[in-house]
């Protein structure tokens, strides 16, 4: 009887033990940061100053921050415009990855080098291609006719420009993640179905969609997350111009918390920020019911 | 329909898509091939119009002049100290962490599990200020500390990846050695470390990749130019070779070299360990 509940002890204890980097690291990174931000959300603080109490202030002038409601709506054209297009293509090529074909390897190598290369090195290689008189991408435009714009200095253009490459960049990613969750789709339901005289489009539709959708729920829940916080690819691409077209509100924050050192502000930013991402988040999770096929 | 029709068919779908996947595939490494061709191009030669894909003459002039104009050495000599000391500790504070909530039994487990699993959701944004402030005090801005101090201990995904590992080993193992009369670091140490290799590959080359391609932090702790990483050095400096095109196509191809080499040879681990997490959707 003793020995059994010592050795519960002692295994709770080593448990405790196991985790204690882990949760020292949490608690004085993560944890202590948390709390901090919510207070200095309400002051206002240059670091170079202590901080001081302003009370709700901070997020009285979001609200009359035209320049927030800017980076909000710029982020969300981002997210809801990026993300359809970019899953639907990243589907469509799992689709067509999953199949015996040889060189996959091959394959799979040059759909990921986007994906490990970073944000520096494909920002600079973009602007390069999307450059209006040399680049590439104008010059295969010039090809079928079209006389491409000044994509990153075009007020309508640098946007859809971002969002090209940031597809671009996570197509094999999210590629592989589809390929997993088809892979784990079951044959026969394909046979049974094409003894019922389905075709391949009916398959796709009442199969393979439905099968594939807690992997589509996951792939769209951490995109939004993702693209809500963007920032390298501003970074790298436009630095939020021209005029403030790009000017996401990851960037903004930056912009003020370590441009303008107005901490309390971009505080209180990034807690507006936070409760967005966790209200879709919720969203997302509600609506997935309605949706999601589980089997 | 006929055999021979339904044969047909088939085939031409089959060439069809490895059409498909091979204009992907271009799509995907033409940037790259771009900037490698513009790199070893002579001034003047990269405004050619049309485009010339081929440099003619060739020329490594541009390498030459990126690796004088900066500090490449120290960029490299940087990233990789701040990649493989975060790894490395990594290797083990997240085993053991993944070890600990997959085997072990205590008080809180799952629910300081789910909390690890919830920082995910949280936005860097909201902890990057108050870091700085501690970091400020501490006197570590300017300093690789804030780079690897905090990732090395806390790495959520890590910690996930490590668990869903060690869940796959049979608990029979651990009880057998238990009874034999060995602590649970022994049992971690001898045993389950080693039955780890596969998780612990993908864990070193995530990690690692992720380390060295990071921006934002390096951007916000590091400030002065021999202590940059690559991505930061290349980033801030080539800002001001705005359209020195050539230069900047040498010192990106310079840059990126070192990864795409990394990956091709170690992707095995890292598409692995993508489908370990991602399927459980």
């Amino acid at each position: 009887m003793n020995k059994k509940k010592s050795l519960a002890y002692y295994e709770s204890i080593e448990g405790w033990l196991f985790i204690s980097p882990t949760l020292v690291g949490a608690i004085i990174f993560l944890l202590i940061p948390f709390l901090v931000s919510i207070y200095l959300s309400f002051t206002e603080y240059s670091l170079i100053e202590l901080p001081r109490f302003i009370g709700f202030q901070n997020f009285q002038r979001l609200i009359r921050d035209i320049s927030f409601w800017k980076s909000l709506l710029s982020t969300c054209y981002f997210a809801f415009t990026g993300i359809p297009v970019g899953l639907a293509l990243s589907l469509a090529l799992a689709v067509v990855m999953n199949r015996p074909i040889r060189g996959i390897t091959f394959f799979r190598t040059a759909y990921f080098i986007p994906v490990v290369t970073s944000w520096v090195a494909v920002g600079l290689i973009w602007r390069w291609l999307y450059n209006p008189e040399y680049g590439l991408i104008n010059w295969i435009l010039s090809l079928f006719g079209l006389k491409g714009p000044d994509w990153l200095v075009s007020k309508t253009w640098a946007m859809p420009a971002i969002i090209i490459v940031n597809i671009w960049k996570n197509l094999g990613f999210n590629t592989m993640i589809f390929l997993a969750g088809l892979q784990g789709i079951p044959e026969d339901l394909y046979e049974a179905s094409k003894l019922d005289g389905a075709n391949q489009w009916q398959q796709f539709h009442y199969i393979t969609l439905p099968m594939i959708s807690p992997t589509t729920l996951f792939l769209t829940i951490t995109s939004v997350i993702g693209s809500f916080q963007v920032f390298d690819a501003i970074y790298n691409m436009t630095r939020g111009g021209p005029e403030e077209s790009t000017m996401v509100i990851v960037y903004y924050l930056w912009e003020n918390a370590f441009g303008f050192l107005r901490m309390g502000y971009a505080a209180a930013m990034a807690w507006i920020l936070f409760l967005i991402v966790f209200t879709l988040t919720l969203i997302q999770w509600r609506l997935s019911s309605k949706w999601v096929f589980l089997p | 329909m006929g055999f021979y029709y339904k044969n047909l068919f088939k085939t031409t779908q089959t060439i069809l898509f490895y059409l498909l996947l091979s204009l992907g595939a271009i799509i995907m490494l033409a940037p790259f091939l771009w900037a490698l061709s513009t790199s070893l191009k002579i001034p003047g030669k990269e405004f050619a119009y049309p485009p010339e894909w081929i440099p003619n003459p060739v020329t490594f002039s541009n390498y030459k002049e990126a690796f004088t104009i900066l500090p490449f050495s120290k960029f490299f000599i940087n990233s990789t100290k701040i990649s493989v000391t975060v790894t490395i500790t990594r290797l083990f504070v997240t085993s053991l962490a993944g070890y600990a909530f997959a085997k072990l039994r205590f008080r809180g487990r799952d629910i300081v599990f789910l909390s690890l699993l919830g920082t995910m959701m949280l936005p860097n944004a909201v902890v990057i200020i108050p870091q700085y402030m501690l970091m400020y005090y501490l006197g570590w801005i300017d300093t690789h500390l804030p780079l690897i101090i905090p990732p090395s201990l806390f790495f959520a995904y890590g910690i996930f990846l490590m668990r869903q590992f060690f869940l796959t080993i049979p608990d029979e193992l651990r009880d057998a050695a238990r009874i034999d009369g060995c602590t649970e670091i022994q049992i971690f140490w001898h045993i389950m470390l080693p039955l780890a290799k596969p998780g612990l590959a993908t864990l070193i080359v995530i990690s690692f990749m992720w380390t060295w391609n990071s921006f934002m932090d390096p951007l916000i702790f590091i400030h002065s130019t021999e202590k940059m990483t690559i991505p930061l050095g290349l980033g801030v400096f080539m800002s001001q070779y705005g359209t020195e095109w050539r230069r900047l196509m040498s010192g990106t191809v310079a840059s990126t070299i070192p990864i795409i080499i990394l990956y091709s040879v170690l992707q095995k681990y890292y598409v692995r360990g993508i489908a370990l997490t991602g399927i459980k959707g």
